[in-house]
């Protein structure tokens, strides 16, 4: 059976176009969006590490170099900038621990938020040794 | 309350248009009647060309999934009432091709479910007379799970599948684990080359609407992060442990 313009077959399947804007639709679609784009901005403090790692190991010279190009207002604008992405990717992903992690006590389901505080915690733990660390 | 609602629906009929149009109703607004009452209504009274699906009008079939106002929903259980004074957009679900009107073709979706293998797999012949008991526990894990309805909610609200079409999706993972978790079950291993590839659970960036937009409350965004873990643990054990430990 066929009618109009589909001789001899199905007729035409509509496929609607994906709109440039379908990510402001809805606030999880633009999260997700962001956090997809936070790669670049965790990239960037790789290659910032590094780049620390290299002017310590190459002398005073190098080390006071990069702390000018650190104290450059465009890196700092930068910084701040991957830092918020950094953690919107790191609160994000301790949100996701939960579902991932399904623990039992004999019969009883470990709650939820039991899980997310003991990842807020570890987190808390490892800065304060880092901060330790680096202050002291 | 106003007497009358007015709803927009989105019209493609092959035949007739190559781009798809509106057309706009005004139907009866009363207490008790959803969205799905609504296009009923229409068909038998104002215009008989309307093509939808549906079937339970309960919440059970799965098979009246449309976009109202934009968000994924069973048109059986949601209700006019809720979008009064109007007036109520009716759009097929989104992230499918379109037969006509609101009728999208899942064929996708049906060819990738047999991937997951959402059977009970034995390792050997089952004995007719054996009987496989399983405690109130065991149940609960895979409980939720089981509940699917196949309403493609998920798929809609997915922006993941809109992007990467082999994506397997969230259903049919919920469905995957469904079995896995299930202590009747041997076939974790057979699933877990298409659940643990990148079509399977690592396309998923837990967005998380699938579980916001899921008529019951299977949580398919829960299950995929799950296996995440399951898939990760299993690939560390089969590269430090030898064959025999794992
Ligand atoms: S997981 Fe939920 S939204 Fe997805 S198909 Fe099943 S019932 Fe529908
Ligand atoms: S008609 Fe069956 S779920 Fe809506």
């Amino acid at each position: 059976m066929s009618t109009g313009n589909a001789v001899g077959g199905e007729p035409p399947l509509y496929r609607p176009p994906v709109s440039l804007t379908w990510w402001l639709r809805n606030p999880s679609y633009l999260l997700f969006v962001l956090r997809e784009l936070s790669c670049v901005f965790i990239a960037w403090f790789v290659v910032y590490l590094l780049m620390l790692v290299y002017a310590v190991s190459s002398g005073r010279a190098a080390y006071q170099e990069f702390l000018d190009l650190s104290a450059n207002p465009l890196v700092v604008i930068l910084n701040v900038i991957a830092l918020a992405f950094v953690v919107l990717h790191a609160v994000t992903w301790f949100g996701l621990a939960p579902k991932a992690m399904v623990l039992r006590l004999g019969a009883l389901r470990v709650p939820p938020t039991v899980i997310l505080a003991a990842h807020y915690g570890a987190w808390l733990v490892v800065s304060a040794i880092v901060a330790w660390v680096i202050l002291r | 309350m106003p007497e009358t609602i007015t709803m927009e629906v989105w019209r493609y009929r092959p035949e007739h248009e190559s781009e798809p149009t509106w057309d706009a109703y005004d139907v009866p607004l009363r207490k008790e009647w959803a969205v799905l009452d609504g296009l009923n209504h229409i068909k038998d009274q104002l215009d008989g060309t309307l093509s939808y699906r549906w079937s339970c009008r309960m919440g059970i079939c799965g098979s009246c999934g449309m976009t109202v106002n934009g968000e994924p929903k069973l048109s059986c259980s949601t209700f006019l009432t809720d979008y009064a004074p109007g007036p109520v957009r009716v759009e097929p679900m989104r992230n499918f091709p379109v037969i006509r009107d609101l009728v999208v073709e899942m064929g996708d979706f049906m060819a990738k479910l047999p991937a997951v293998k959402p059977w009970l797999v034995s390792d050997d012949e089952p004995d007719e007379d054996t009987e496989y008991l399983q405690t109130p526990v065991e149940m609960d894990d895979y409980k939720r799970y089981s509940m699917c309805i196949n309403c493609m909610l998920c798929y809609s609200a997915c922006p993941v599948y809109a992007l990467d079409p082999d994506f397997i999706g969230p259903a049919a993972i919920a469905l995957a684990q469904r079995y896995n978790l299930d202590s009747r079950d041997a076939g974790a291993e057979d699933r877990r080359d298409v659940l643990a590839s990148a079509e399977g659970v690592w396309a998923c960036t837990f967005v998380g609407e699938c579980s916001v937009v899921c008529p019951k409350d299977v949580d398919p965004a829960g299950a995929i992060q799950r296996y995440k873990l399951t898939a990760a643990s299993k690939a560390v054990k089969d590269l430090l442990l030898p064959r025999g430990a794992r």
